[in-house]
C-alpha cells in the first residue's frame, strides 16, 4: 500500500502494462515534435539583447499587428462559439434530408489549402464579388479591411467548435433531459441548466482550438486582409516581412510573444475547464 | 549496377538534407535521385513563362550539342524569399533574381559565390532589362498619364509591399526618381511624394503577381504599378479591359543572373549551368526574351521587338541612388524611409 502510494504520483493504476515504454515514447515524441523547435524559437530573439527585444515588441506597428491578430481571433472564436454550438445541435438532434452532406460540409475549411480558401473568400467579398458588392452598397468594406481578417478567421474556426461539441452532444444522456422534463423544467431551463453545463467543457476546447488556429493563420488571411501596416497587417505577415529582411531575431521575438500570449490564453481556458468539470462533479 | 547505386544514393541523401527546401520544388527530390543532369533555376515571380520557353530551347540546344538529355527545374517566388531559400540550403545551380542585391545577399550571407559575381557575365550579368509602367482600365477613365497623377485625390494605386517584393522596390524607386527630376525636385520633396503615393494604396500585396490579381481580377484601385512584362502579360490575358501607360520617367530594371559556384561544384554541373547562363545571351534566347515582353540586350532581337517597347527616359539605380546597397539601407531597411511612411501621427 505504502509503495503504491509513493509511486502514485508517477504511476496511474492501470491493468495495461507498459507504463515505462509509453511514458518514454511520449516524452521523446513531444520533445522532438514540439519542445525542441519551440526552445529553438525561444532562444533566438535574445541575440538582440533584452532592450532589443523590448524595442521590437513596443514598435507601434508590431503592437498594432498583435492587437489585430489576437483581437480578430478572439472575436471570431467568440462568435463561432454560439453559432458552432447551434450547427452541432442541428446536426445531432434533428433528422432531415441532406444532413450527412451538411455534416461533411463542416469539415471543408479543414481540408481546403488555406491559400485556396483565401482566394475564394476574396473573390466573393471583394467589391466586385457577389457579397462584397452588396456590402459595398450599404457602405461596408469587407475584403481588404480588418473585417476581411475576421471573416477569414470565422471560416477556418468553425469546424473546430462544431467537431469538439458534436460528439459530446451525441453521447449526451437523453434520460437526464427527460428526467428534467418530468420534474417540470421548462425548455429554456433544460437547455441552460442541463445541456449547456454538459457541453461547456467541450465548447471551451473548441473555442480554444479555433482561437489558437486563428492566431497563427497566414495563408487565407493575407489574400483578404489588404495588408496595410497599422490597419490590416496581421502578426504572422509581420514575421514573414521581418524574415524577408533577414531579421531572424526580430521575427523570432514577435513569434515568441505570440507563443506566450497564446499559451496564456489556452492555459486560462484550461483552468476554467477544470473548474467547470470539478463543479459539475465529472 | 553498383556504379548506378552510388550516385543515386548520394542524390537521395542530398535531397534528404535539403528536404525542407526541396518541398518547395515539387519533383526535385525525385529528379535528383534519378540519373542524368538536373539543373535548378531559382527565379523570381513573373518569369515563369519566360523560363518555360528558354528551358525548352536550352534542353534542345544541349541535346544537339552534346547528345545529353538534361532536365531543368524551376522555382518561382518573391525575389527576397527565393534568395533566402538559397541561403537556407535550396540547391540552386543558377539564380535569376529581380535585383542584384538579392544575389549579393547570397554571396555575403552564405558565401555560395564570389562577391564579384556580377562582373563575370556581359552587361553586369543582366541578360535583359525591363522597366516599370502603369496598367489602367480601358479608356483610362482617371486620365492617368504620369507619376504626378497617381497622388490625385480619389486615385487608388495598387503596388506590392517593397519589403517583400523585388518588383515593388523598382516601383518605389521609379516614383522617387520621377519626383526628384521634377523642377525644384529634391530628396525631401521626393519623400513627400512617395509617402503620399503609398497613402493611396488600398491593398499592399506581398508579390507582383498578387497585385496583378488584386487589380485585374478583384477590380481594386485605378492603376497598377508593375513590370513592363507583367503589364503586357495582363493585356494578353485579360485583353481589351486594360491599357498600358508609359510614364515620362521610369527606371531601368536589370534583373541579374548568376552561377552558384558551391552548388554546381558539389553537384558537378558547372559545365551545364555555365552553358545555360551563356545561352541567355544567344540570339535565340534573346528573341524569346523579347517575345516574353522583356527588353533584349541583343541589337537584332531588340530591333525585331522594338514596337513593343517605347523609348522612355530611364534612370538607373547606380546613377540616382548610388547602387542597391545604399538604396536598400536608406529606403527599405528597418526604420528606413518606407517604414516611416506608416508611422502613426
Amino acid at each position: 500500500m505504502a509503495a503504491s502510494k509513493g509511486w502514485g504520483r508517477w504511476r496511474e493504476p492501470s491493468v495495461l502494462p507498459g507504463f515505462g515504454l509509453a511514458m518514454g515514447f511520449t516524452l521523446v515524441y513531444l520533445s522532438v515534435i514540439v519542445l525542441i523547435p519551440l526552445v529553438a524559437l525561444a532562444l533566438r530573439p535574445w541575440e538582440l539583447g533584452i532592450d532589443g527585444v523590448a524595442r521590437t515588441l513596443s514598435d507601434p506597428r508590431v503592437l498594432a499587428a498583435l492587437k489585430l491578430s489576437f483581437g480578430a481571433s478572439a472575436l471570431a472564436a467568440a462568435v463561432n462559439a454560439p453559432l458552432g454550438l447551434l450547427v452541432a445541435w442541428v446536426l445531432t438532434r434533428y433528422h432531415f434530408p441532406g444532413r450527412r452532406l451538411l455534416d461533411a460540409l463542416v469539415d471543408l475549411p479543414f481540408a481546403l489549402p488555406t491559400a485556396v480558401a483565401g482566394i475564394a473568400l476574396t473573390a466573393i467579398y471583394a467589391s466586385n464579388g457577389p457579397v462584397g458588392a452588396l456590402a459595398d452598397k450599404v457602405g461596408l468594406k469587407t475584403a481588404f479591411s480588418p473585417l476581411g481578417v475576421f471573416i477569414a478567421l470565422l471560416f477556418i474556426g468553425l469546424p473546430f467548435v462544431v467537431r469538439s461539441v458534436q460528439p459530446v452532444l451525441e453521447d449526451f444522456d437523453r434520460e437526464v433531459e427527460e428526467a428534467a422534463r418530468t420534474l417540470g423544467a421548462t425548455d429554456l431551463q433544460r437547455i441552460v441548466r442541463v445541456v449547456l453545463p454538459g457541453v461547456l467543457p467541450a465548447l471551451l476546447t473548441g473555442v480554444g482550438l479555433a482561437f489558437a488556429r486563428a492566431v497563427g493563420e497566414y495563408g487565407s488571411v493575407i489574400f483578404i486582409a489588404g495588408n496595410l501596416p497599422m490597419v490590416s497587417e496581421i502578426a504572422p505577415l509581420l514575421i514573414i516581412i521581418k524574415l524577408e529582411q533577414y531579421d531572424y531575431a526580430g521575427a523570432a521575438a514577435v513569434g515568441l510573444a505570440m507563443l506566450l500570449i497564446s499559451f496564456g490564453v489556452l492555459l486560462a481556458l484550461n483552468l476554467v475547464q477544470t473548474f467547470l468539470a470539478r463543479r459539475g462533479g465529472r | 549496377m553498383s556504379s548506378f547505386t552510388h550516385p543515386s544514393r548520394r542524390g537521395v541523401i542530398a535531397a534528404g538534407a535539403s528536404a525542407a527546401a526541396a518541398a518547395a520544388v515539387p519533383g526535385l527530390a525525385a529528379a535528383q535521385a534519378g540519373k542524368g543532369i538536373t539543373l535548378l533555376n531559382v527565379s523570381y515571380d513573373p518569369t515563369r513563362e519566360l523560363y518555360k520557353d528558354i528551358n525548352a530551347a536550352y534542353i534542345a540546344f544541349w541535346k544537339k550539342q552534346t547528345g545529353q538529355t538534361i532536365t531543368i527545374q524551376q522555382s518561382h517566388g518573391g525575389s527576397g524569399k527565393q534568395a533566402r531559400s538559397v541561403i537556407d540550403g535550396l540547391e540552386a545551380d543558377v539564380v535569376t533574381l529581380a535585383l542584384a542585391q538579392d544575389i549579393d545577399e547570397i554571396a555575403e550571407k552564405a558565401k555560395l559565390l564570389p562577391a564579384n559575381w556580377q562582373s563575370r557575365l556581359p552587361h553586369n550579368s543582366a541578360p535583359y532589362t525591363s522597366t516599370i509602367v502603369f496598367l489602367v482600365k480601358k479608356g483610362n477613365p482617371k486620365k492617368i498619364r504620369d507619376w504626378g497623377d497617381l497622388v490625385r485625390p480619389g486615385v487608388g494605386v495598387i503596388t506590392p509591399n517593397p519589403k517583400t517584393s523585388g518588383g515593388a522596390r523598382w516601383n518605389y524607386l521609379a516614383a522617387w526618381a520621377w519626383a526628384l527630376k521634377q523642377p525644384g525636385g529634391n530628396p525631401a520633396k521626393a519623400q513627400t511624394f512617395v509617402q503620399q503615393l503609398f497613402k493611396q494604396v488600398p491593398v499592399l500585396d506581398t508579390g507582383a503577381r498578387g497585385s496583378t490579381t488584386t487589380f485585374a481580377q478583384r477590380g481594386q484601385g485605378d492603376v497598377l504599378i508593375t513590370w513592363e512584362n507583367e503589364a503586357h502579360l495582363s493585356l494578353a490575358e485579360f485583353g481589351p479591359k486594360f491599357e498600358v501607360v508609359y510614364p515620362s520617367v521610369s527606371i531601368l530594371a536589370e534583373p541579374t543572373v548568376a552561377l552558384v559556384d558551391k552548388v554546381v561544384d558539389r553537384k558537378k554541373t558547372r559545365h551545364h549551368a555555365t552553358g545555360y547562363l551563356n545561352f541567355l545571351y544567344s540570339p535565340l534566347a534573346q528573341d524569346l526574351i523579347g517575345k516574353n515582353h522583356y527588353r533584349p540586350r541583343d541589337a537584332k532581337a531588340a530591333a525585331k521587338w522594338a514596337r513593343k517597347f517605347p523609348k522612355i527616359d530611364m534612370v538607373t539605380v547606380d546613377g540616382i541612388f548610388g547602387g542597391w546597397k545604399k538604396a536598400h539601407a536608406t529606403h527599405f531597411a528597418d526604420g528606413g524611409v518606407f517604414d516611416r511612411i506608416y508611422k502613426p501621427g
